[in-house]
Protein backbone atom coordinates (compact mmCIF):
# COMPACT_ATOMS: atom_id res chain seq x y z
CA UNK A 1 0.00 0.00 0.00
CA UNK A 2 3.07 2.37 0.22
CA UNK A 3 1.49 4.01 -3.35
CA UNK A 4 -1.63 5.09 -1.56
CA UNK A 5 -2.10 9.35 -1.43
CA UNK A 6 -5.08 9.74 0.61
CA UNK A 7 -4.39 13.32 0.59
CA UNK A 8 -4.49 13.76 -2.84
CA UNK A 9 -7.48 11.23 -3.22
CA UNK A 10 -9.07 13.12 -0.91
CA UNK A 11 -8.85 17.07 -2.30
CA UNK A 12 -9.18 15.40 -5.58
CA UNK A 13 -12.68 13.30 -4.78
CA UNK A 14 -13.84 16.76 -2.93
CA UNK A 15 -13.41 18.79 -6.15
CA UNK A 16 -15.12 16.50 -8.53
CA UNK A 17 -17.90 16.07 -6.01
CA UNK A 18 -18.38 20.19 -5.41
CA UNK A 19 -18.05 20.26 -9.67
CA UNK A 20 -21.11 17.78 -9.49
CA UNK A 21 -22.82 20.15 -6.74
CA UNK A 22 -22.09 23.07 -8.54
CA UNK A 23 -23.48 21.95 -12.15
CA UNK A 24 -26.72 21.30 -10.48
CA UNK A 25 -27.09 24.31 -9.04
CA UNK A 26 -26.10 26.23 -12.10
CA UNK A 27 -27.46 23.94 -15.21
CA UNK A 28 -29.04 21.84 -13.21
CA UNK A 29 -28.17 18.57 -14.52
CA UNK A 30 -26.08 15.41 -13.42
CA UNK A 31 -21.85 15.91 -14.07
CA UNK A 32 -22.57 12.32 -15.74
CA UNK A 33 -19.39 12.14 -18.26
CA UNK A 34 -20.85 9.38 -20.32
CA UNK A 35 -24.51 11.02 -20.89
CA UNK A 36 -23.09 14.46 -21.63
CA UNK A 37 -20.33 12.76 -24.65
CA UNK A 38 -23.27 10.46 -25.40
CA UNK A 39 -25.37 13.28 -26.87
CA UNK A 40 -22.45 14.98 -28.85
CA UNK A 41 -21.93 11.70 -30.78
CA UNK A 42 -25.37 11.91 -32.00
CA UNK A 43 -26.25 15.09 -31.41
CA UNK A 44 -28.98 17.29 -30.85
CA UNK A 45 -28.60 21.11 -31.34
CA UNK A 46 -29.92 23.11 -28.69
CA UNK A 47 -28.09 20.76 -25.84
CA UNK A 48 -24.34 20.56 -27.90
CA UNK A 49 -22.80 23.85 -26.79
CA UNK A 50 -23.08 23.12 -22.98
CA UNK A 51 -21.77 19.52 -23.64
CA UNK A 52 -19.29 20.39 -25.74
CA UNK A 53 -18.18 23.26 -23.29
CA UNK A 54 -18.28 20.83 -20.66
CA UNK A 55 -15.83 18.33 -22.01
CA UNK A 56 -13.65 21.64 -23.19
CA UNK A 57 -12.95 22.12 -19.55
CA UNK A 58 -12.70 18.36 -19.28
CA UNK A 59 -9.32 18.55 -21.31
CA UNK A 60 -8.44 21.60 -20.59
CA UNK A 61 -7.47 20.78 -16.57
CA UNK A 62 -4.12 19.11 -17.34
CA UNK A 63 -3.01 21.93 -19.12
CA UNK A 64 -3.83 24.46 -17.03
CA UNK A 65 -2.55 22.32 -13.98
CA UNK A 66 0.66 21.57 -16.11
CA UNK A 67 1.00 25.62 -16.34
CA UNK A 68 0.34 27.04 -12.55
CA UNK A 69 0.65 23.17 -10.79
CA UNK A 70 2.85 20.94 -11.94
CA UNK A 71 3.36 18.26 -14.45
CA UNK A 72 0.69 15.75 -15.06
CA UNK A 73 1.89 12.15 -15.73
CA UNK A 74 -0.27 9.47 -16.70
CA UNK A 75 0.88 6.07 -17.31
CA UNK A 76 -1.26 3.00 -19.01
CA UNK A 77 0.38 -0.22 -18.16
CA UNK A 78 -1.59 -2.20 -20.24
CA UNK A 79 -1.14 -2.87 -24.00
CA UNK A 80 -2.90 -1.49 -27.36
CA UNK A 81 -5.21 -4.50 -27.87
CA UNK A 82 -6.28 -4.14 -24.36
CA UNK A 83 -7.06 -0.22 -24.84
CA UNK A 84 -9.35 -1.08 -28.22
CA UNK A 85 -10.89 -3.84 -26.36
CA UNK A 86 -11.30 -2.10 -23.18
CA UNK A 87 -12.84 1.05 -24.76
CA UNK A 88 -14.94 -1.00 -27.38
CA UNK A 89 -16.58 -2.20 -23.69
CA UNK A 90 -16.47 0.99 -22.26
CA UNK A 91 -18.35 2.23 -24.82
CA UNK A 92 -21.30 -0.31 -25.07
CA UNK A 93 -21.32 -0.67 -21.56
CA UNK A 94 -21.99 3.34 -20.27
CA UNK A 95 -24.80 3.44 -23.65
CA UNK A 96 -26.46 -0.09 -22.19
CA UNK A 97 -26.45 0.70 -18.07
CA UNK A 98 -27.18 4.73 -18.89
CA UNK A 99 -24.04 6.00 -16.91
CA UNK A 100 -20.13 5.14 -15.78
CA UNK A 101 -18.31 6.17 -12.51
CA UNK A 102 -19.16 10.18 -12.73
CA UNK A 103 -22.91 9.47 -13.46
CA UNK A 104 -23.80 6.04 -11.32
CA UNK A 105 -20.76 6.20 -9.32
CA UNK A 106 -20.68 9.86 -7.93
CA UNK A 107 -23.64 11.63 -8.64
CA UNK A 108 -26.08 8.88 -8.74
CA UNK A 109 -25.14 7.43 -5.25
CA UNK A 110 -24.94 10.50 -3.56
CA UNK A 111 -28.06 10.99 -4.60
CA UNK A 112 -29.15 7.68 -2.66
CA UNK A 113 -30.68 6.33 -6.40
CA UNK A 114 -30.72 2.35 -5.76
CA UNK A 115 -30.12 2.14 -9.73
CA UNK A 116 -27.19 3.68 -9.43
CA UNK A 117 -25.84 1.73 -6.41
CA UNK A 118 -27.00 -1.20 -8.37
CA UNK A 119 -24.66 -0.27 -11.23
CA UNK A 120 -21.71 0.97 -9.20
CA UNK A 121 -21.52 -2.27 -7.15
CA UNK A 122 -21.52 -4.49 -10.39
CA UNK A 123 -18.86 -2.18 -12.43
CA UNK A 124 -16.21 -2.54 -9.30
CA UNK A 125 -17.09 -6.01 -9.06
CA UNK A 126 -16.55 -7.21 -12.82
CA UNK A 127 -13.78 -4.78 -12.75
CA UNK A 128 -12.02 -6.02 -9.86
CA UNK A 129 -12.74 -9.56 -11.56
CA UNK A 130 -11.33 -8.68 -14.83
CA UNK A 131 -7.84 -7.26 -13.65
CA UNK A 132 -7.37 -10.43 -11.42
CA UNK A 133 -7.90 -12.29 -14.76
CA UNK A 134 -5.91 -10.43 -16.47
CA UNK A 135 -2.59 -9.67 -14.14
CA UNK A 136 -2.96 -12.97 -12.02
CA UNK A 137 -4.75 -15.65 -13.96
CA UNK A 138 -3.27 -14.65 -17.94
CA UNK A 139 -0.12 -12.33 -16.68
CA UNK A 140 -1.43 -10.15 -19.44
CA UNK A 141 -0.67 -6.85 -17.09
CA UNK B 1 -24.08 31.72 -23.07
CA UNK B 2 -24.09 32.07 -19.33
CA UNK B 3 -24.74 28.26 -19.30
CA UNK B 4 -21.97 27.46 -21.43
CA UNK B 5 -19.51 29.21 -19.82
CA UNK B 6 -21.09 27.46 -16.62
CA UNK B 7 -20.79 24.25 -18.16
CA UNK B 8 -17.18 25.01 -19.08
CA UNK B 9 -16.42 25.78 -15.39
CA UNK B 10 -17.78 22.37 -13.99
CA UNK B 11 -16.08 20.02 -16.59
CA UNK B 12 -12.82 21.98 -15.65
CA UNK B 13 -13.18 21.86 -11.68
CA UNK B 14 -14.22 17.96 -12.84
CA UNK B 15 -10.82 17.74 -14.60
CA UNK B 16 -8.85 19.27 -12.06
CA UNK B 17 -10.00 16.34 -9.41
CA UNK B 18 -9.38 13.70 -11.82
CA UNK B 19 -5.80 15.15 -12.16
CA UNK B 20 -5.35 16.05 -8.77
CA UNK B 21 -6.72 12.78 -7.20
CA UNK B 22 -4.15 10.95 -10.34
CA UNK B 23 -7.59 9.12 -11.44
CA UNK B 24 -6.42 10.12 -15.00
CA UNK B 25 -3.39 7.72 -14.94
CA UNK B 26 -4.77 4.22 -15.65
CA UNK B 27 -2.04 2.45 -13.43
CA UNK B 28 -3.31 4.23 -10.45
CA UNK B 29 -6.79 3.38 -11.16
CA UNK B 30 -5.75 -0.32 -12.09
CA UNK B 31 -3.48 -0.53 -8.77
CA UNK B 32 -7.35 0.24 -7.40
CA UNK B 33 -8.76 -2.65 -9.11
CA UNK B 34 -5.82 -5.37 -8.41
CA UNK B 35 -7.01 -6.42 -4.71
CA UNK B 36 -4.49 -9.38 -4.81
CA UNK B 37 -1.60 -7.16 -5.97
CA UNK B 38 0.04 -4.30 -4.84
CA UNK B 39 -3.43 -2.63 -3.48
CA UNK B 40 -3.67 0.92 -3.63
CA UNK B 41 -7.42 2.18 -2.03
CA UNK B 42 -6.59 5.86 -3.70
CA UNK B 43 -9.99 5.11 -5.85
CA UNK B 44 -12.15 4.26 -2.58
CA UNK B 45 -10.66 7.58 -1.01
CA UNK B 46 -12.17 9.52 -4.17
CA UNK B 47 -15.46 8.26 -4.42
CA UNK B 48 -15.81 8.37 -0.77
CA UNK B 49 -15.13 11.94 -0.62
CA UNK B 50 -16.81 12.80 -3.85
CA UNK B 51 -20.17 11.14 -2.59
CA UNK B 52 -19.72 12.83 0.60
CA UNK B 53 -19.51 16.04 -0.68
CA UNK B 54 -21.82 15.78 -3.43
CA UNK B 55 -24.73 13.91 -0.89
CA UNK B 56 -24.32 17.01 1.41
CA UNK B 57 -24.27 19.47 -1.49
CA UNK B 58 -27.32 18.40 -3.88
CA UNK B 59 -30.07 18.54 -1.14
CA UNK B 60 -29.26 22.12 -0.28
CA UNK B 61 -29.28 23.18 -3.82
CA UNK B 62 -32.25 21.22 -5.03
CA UNK B 63 -34.48 22.79 -1.97
CA UNK B 64 -34.54 25.97 -4.75
CA UNK B 65 -37.12 25.82 -7.23
CA UNK B 66 -34.93 25.97 -10.33
CA UNK B 67 -31.50 26.08 -11.19
CA UNK B 68 -29.57 29.36 -11.52
CA UNK B 69 -29.35 29.34 -15.25
CA UNK B 70 -32.34 26.91 -16.62
CA UNK B 71 -35.86 26.73 -16.14
CA UNK B 72 -35.80 23.09 -14.01
CA UNK B 73 -33.71 20.65 -12.35
CA UNK B 74 -33.28 17.56 -15.11
CA UNK B 75 -32.96 14.57 -12.84
CA UNK B 76 -33.02 11.11 -14.40
CA UNK B 77 -36.36 9.58 -13.78
CA UNK B 78 -35.88 5.74 -13.90
CA UNK B 79 -36.03 3.57 -10.83
CA UNK B 80 -36.14 0.21 -12.12
CA UNK B 81 -33.13 -2.33 -11.32
CA UNK B 82 -33.94 -4.03 -14.86
CA UNK B 83 -31.39 -6.15 -16.77
CA UNK B 84 -30.08 -4.10 -19.03
CA UNK B 85 -29.02 -2.18 -16.30
CA UNK B 86 -26.80 -4.95 -14.57
CA UNK B 87 -25.93 -5.80 -17.96
CA UNK B 88 -24.32 -2.66 -19.18
CA UNK B 89 -22.72 -2.30 -15.73
CA UNK B 90 -21.44 -5.92 -16.13
CA UNK B 91 -19.64 -4.68 -19.66
CA UNK B 92 -18.56 -1.81 -18.68
CA UNK B 93 -16.33 -2.81 -15.93
CA UNK B 94 -14.87 -5.42 -17.97
CA UNK B 95 -13.68 -3.04 -19.63
CA UNK B 96 -12.91 -0.87 -17.57
CA UNK B 97 -10.78 -3.56 -15.62
CA UNK B 98 -8.70 -4.22 -19.06
CA UNK B 99 -8.17 -0.64 -19.50
CA UNK B 100 -8.13 1.35 -16.49
CA UNK B 101 -9.89 4.03 -17.96
CA UNK B 102 -13.45 4.87 -17.95
CA UNK B 103 -15.12 7.49 -19.83
CA UNK B 104 -13.90 11.04 -17.53
CA UNK B 105 -10.45 10.07 -17.00
CA UNK B 106 -10.12 8.92 -20.74
CA UNK B 107 -11.35 12.43 -21.93
CA UNK B 108 -9.35 14.73 -19.75
CA UNK B 109 -6.37 12.30 -20.92
CA UNK B 110 -6.10 13.70 -24.19
CA UNK B 111 -3.78 16.36 -23.93
CA UNK B 112 -1.37 13.87 -22.72
CA UNK B 113 -1.15 12.89 -26.01
CA UNK B 114 -0.54 8.90 -25.38
CA UNK B 115 -1.44 6.84 -28.40
CA UNK B 116 -3.15 4.25 -26.22
CA UNK B 117 -5.73 7.05 -24.95
CA UNK B 118 -6.74 7.77 -28.74
CA UNK B 119 -7.10 4.30 -29.76
CA UNK B 120 -9.28 3.72 -26.22
CA UNK B 121 -11.34 6.52 -26.78
CA UNK B 122 -11.76 5.75 -31.02
CA UNK B 123 -12.92 2.26 -29.39
CA UNK B 124 -15.16 3.70 -26.93
CA UNK B 125 -17.06 6.20 -29.53
CA UNK B 126 -17.62 3.12 -31.86
CA UNK B 127 -18.94 0.91 -28.47
CA UNK B 128 -20.92 3.93 -27.99
CA UNK B 129 -22.59 4.75 -31.21
CA UNK B 130 -22.86 1.00 -32.65
CA UNK B 131 -25.18 0.22 -29.16
CA UNK B 132 -27.26 3.22 -30.16
CA UNK B 133 -27.50 2.29 -33.56
CA UNK B 134 -28.63 -1.19 -32.27
CA UNK B 135 -30.73 -0.56 -29.75
CA UNK B 136 -32.63 2.67 -31.28
CA UNK B 137 -32.08 5.13 -28.93
CA UNK B 138 -32.15 8.74 -29.42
Amino acid sequence: MENFTPVAALAGGAMIGFAAVLFMWLNGRIAGVSSIVGGLIIPDKANLPWRAAFIIGLISAPILYGFFGGPVTASIPHSSLLMLAGGLLVGIGTQLGSGCTSGHGVCGVSRFSMRSVAATFTFLATGILTVFLVRHLLGWG
Amino acid sequence: MIRIITAYGAGLLFGLGLVVSQMISPAKVLAFLDVAGNWDPSLAVVLFASVFVAAVGYPIVLKGKAPLFDEKFRLPEKQDIDRKLLTGAGIFGIGWGLSGYCPGPALTAISLAEPKTGLFLLAMAAGWGGTRLITGQR
